[in-house]
């Protein structure tokens, strides 16, 4: 008696498992990523230099230090770092903590999850307008540095990549941060402009994405491990791989220039004097060095 | 209690207040994953029954030296942070890795694919399955086994008829959980199968990749469908375990 009980709803699970296998094998085999539309006006090619913003003036640092809390893009990981360490090493008593992830998952965790930070450093002034729309009391945001896009390919370059149109080969294991990171938009820009150039469509592209990464050094490290066979990230990325990658260099007329603002929120005087470095000719040597394109003279 | 039931509350008031104002485009977001996370959860649970409900068996029944050591190892996936799991998988099975290269240069690819969702979740998932069937079949009475074999019944059917039934709640319930962690399954899948919609995006990456962009109204609607789903999940599991109690006190 209790063996029926039980085996109705066995044999019930069991037909429920078995049809979701089969159905599972009728997915479509090659799930394509979304070709995206190149009707949104492109930003300025890296010919046409930004104009500067008003340059904020160098704001001492107080002796008795203090903490401050930065939120930054994930590209600007490692000059960010450097530059913190160098505010350090001139003044013991100051505290900087860092938050470094993909601009669009910063605004969400100031936005929605109250997380507190007292200067904003995004990889896109959409990312910033969006910060604003948002309702975070953002203050004086100007661009400080602009980035351009690269290929990067594993070491040994397995899939043989030799330009951009390359990556639209048959087979070809692309990764893309995901369209809401500035990294993933500025990457299916500068597709739109190959495209439009001559060569493979948007859809040739889409069809080799195999992963939508929510930061850009996601994609570098697929690559860097060799899971990807290429990806599209920021110069100053593939400088930090150093030997780990290869770069395929993006032509200047199909490349995007990425603006990066940077903004203070709240009042903490250690904020401004972060900004203050950061514009300063220090800052922005140090950031020219990670290969980042200064606005102001070094 | 308000610390566990808040939250839940709060999630729950706020999705279906959203509902109505989930955009046409929201909406495939949510379809695609739910349809990924159910049919590879399900699949997952497929193997992790068959290969897992013999492993059980035999762990039950039989002493060998290196028992221990073989149950610490399967308990430990479920003690293993997520992102730890990924890595390991990615060691292994990545382009680079140690079974991997060999099947890469075999034409096989499991990265970025579904299998490797599949993959991520069965070894995340398993040890709450063979958990489960282990003390469902050592809990089984062998007097009544015998009595079968005794009365003329081959091995295989003592095992359909009289060990399967017997220690069916315990299984059910070992299942039931398993294919509740694998629907969670988040760090893993993201590290070792990437993240594409229809391919491996399933219902939690989906929920961290519109959150994070700013699509609240998306994310609440999958995280809704989630919750009625574990709250099923708790509802069978303690069904399935009032049943046990009763096959036992007989």
């Amino acid at each position: 008696m209790r063996g029926r009980v039980v085996r109705a709803p066995v044999r019930f699970l069991l037909a429920i498992a078995i049809l979701a296998s089969l159905a599972i094998w009728h997915l479509p085999v090659s799930a394509q990523a979304q070709a995206w539309s190149c009707d949104v006006p492109a930003p300025a090619t890296p010919a046409a230099s930004p104009t500067p913003a008003a340059t904020p003036q160098p704001v001492e640092f107080p002796d008795e230090g203090g903490k401050l809390t930065v939120f930054a893009a994930a590209s600007l990981t490692d000059a960010f770092t450097k530059i913190a360490n160098d505010l350090k090493a001139a003044d013991p008593n100051l505290d900087i903590t860092f938050n470094f992830a993909g601009s669009q998952a910063l605004v969400t965790q100031i936005a929605e999850g109250g997380a507190q930070a007292d200067v904003l450093a995004l990889a896109s002034p959409a990312q910033m307008k969006s910060a604003v729309e948002d309702g975070i009391p953002v203050e004086g945001s100007a661009t400080f540095v602009t980035n351009r896009l690269t290929v990067v390919v594993p070491a040994d370059n397995p899939a043989g990549i030799a330009s951009v149109a390359d990556l639209a080969k048959d087979g070809v294991r692309l990764v893309l941060a995901n369209p809401d990171v500035p990294a993933g938009n500025y990457a299916r820009q500068s597709l739109c402009k190959t495209a439009a150039a001559g060569g493979p469509s948007v859809e040739d592209y889409a069809a080799n994405i195999v992963s939508e990464e929510d930061n850009v050094r996601s994609v570098l490290t697929k690559v860097e491990l060799g899971e990807a066979d290429a990806g599209i990230v920021y110069v100053t990325d593939a400088m930090t791989s150093g030997d780990k990658v290869q770069s395929i260099e993006i032509p200047a007329d199909q490349n995007v220039v990425a603006s990066y603002p940077i903004a203070t929120i709240g009042d903490n005087p250690l904020a401004a004097a972060f900004v203050g470095y950061v514009f300063s000719p220090e800052g922005q040597a140090t950031l020219a060095s990670f290969g980042f394109d200064p606005v102001s003279a070094i | 209690m308000l610390f566990l039931a808040i939250p839940l509350l709060a999630l729950s008031w706020r999705a279906i207040a959203h509902l109505d104002n989930l955009q046409k485009a929201g909406r495939a977001t949510v379809v695609d994953a739910l349809v990924l996370s159910a049919t590879t959860s399900l699949t997952s649970l497929v193997v992790i029954i068959g290969l897992g409900t013999p492993l059980a068996f035999g762990i039950a029944r039989r002493s060998f030296r290196g028992k221990a050591v073989l149950e610490t190892l399967i308990d430990l996936p479920m003690v293993m942070p997520p992102a730890v799991a990924g890595l390991a998988l990615l060691m292994a099975f990545g382009r680079r890795g140690v079974l991997g290269g060999w099947l890469d240069d075999a034409g096989v690819r499991i990265g970025f694919t579904t299998t490797a969702v599949i993959f991520a979740q069965i070894f995340v998932s398993s040890p709450f399955y063979v958990r489960s069937a282990r003390a469902a079949f050592s809990r089984v009475d062998r007097t009544v086994e015998d009595a079968a074999a005794d009365l003329g019944a081959a091995p295989s059917r003592v095992w359909w008829t009289v060990t399967v039934p017997l220690a069916a709640p315990g299984l059910m319930a070992g299942a039931v959980l398993a294919w509740a962690r694998a629907v969670g399954e988040f760090g893993a899948t993201i590290m070792f199968a990437g993240n594409l919609p229809r391919e491996t995006q399933t219902l939690p990456l989906a929920i961290y990749g519109r959150y994070e962009a700013g699509d609240l109204e998306t994310a609440l609607a999958m995280a809704l469908i989630l919750l009625v789903s574990s709250f099923l999940v708790l509802v069978s599991v303690r069904g399935l375990g009032g049943r046990l109690r009763l096959s036992a006190a007989d």
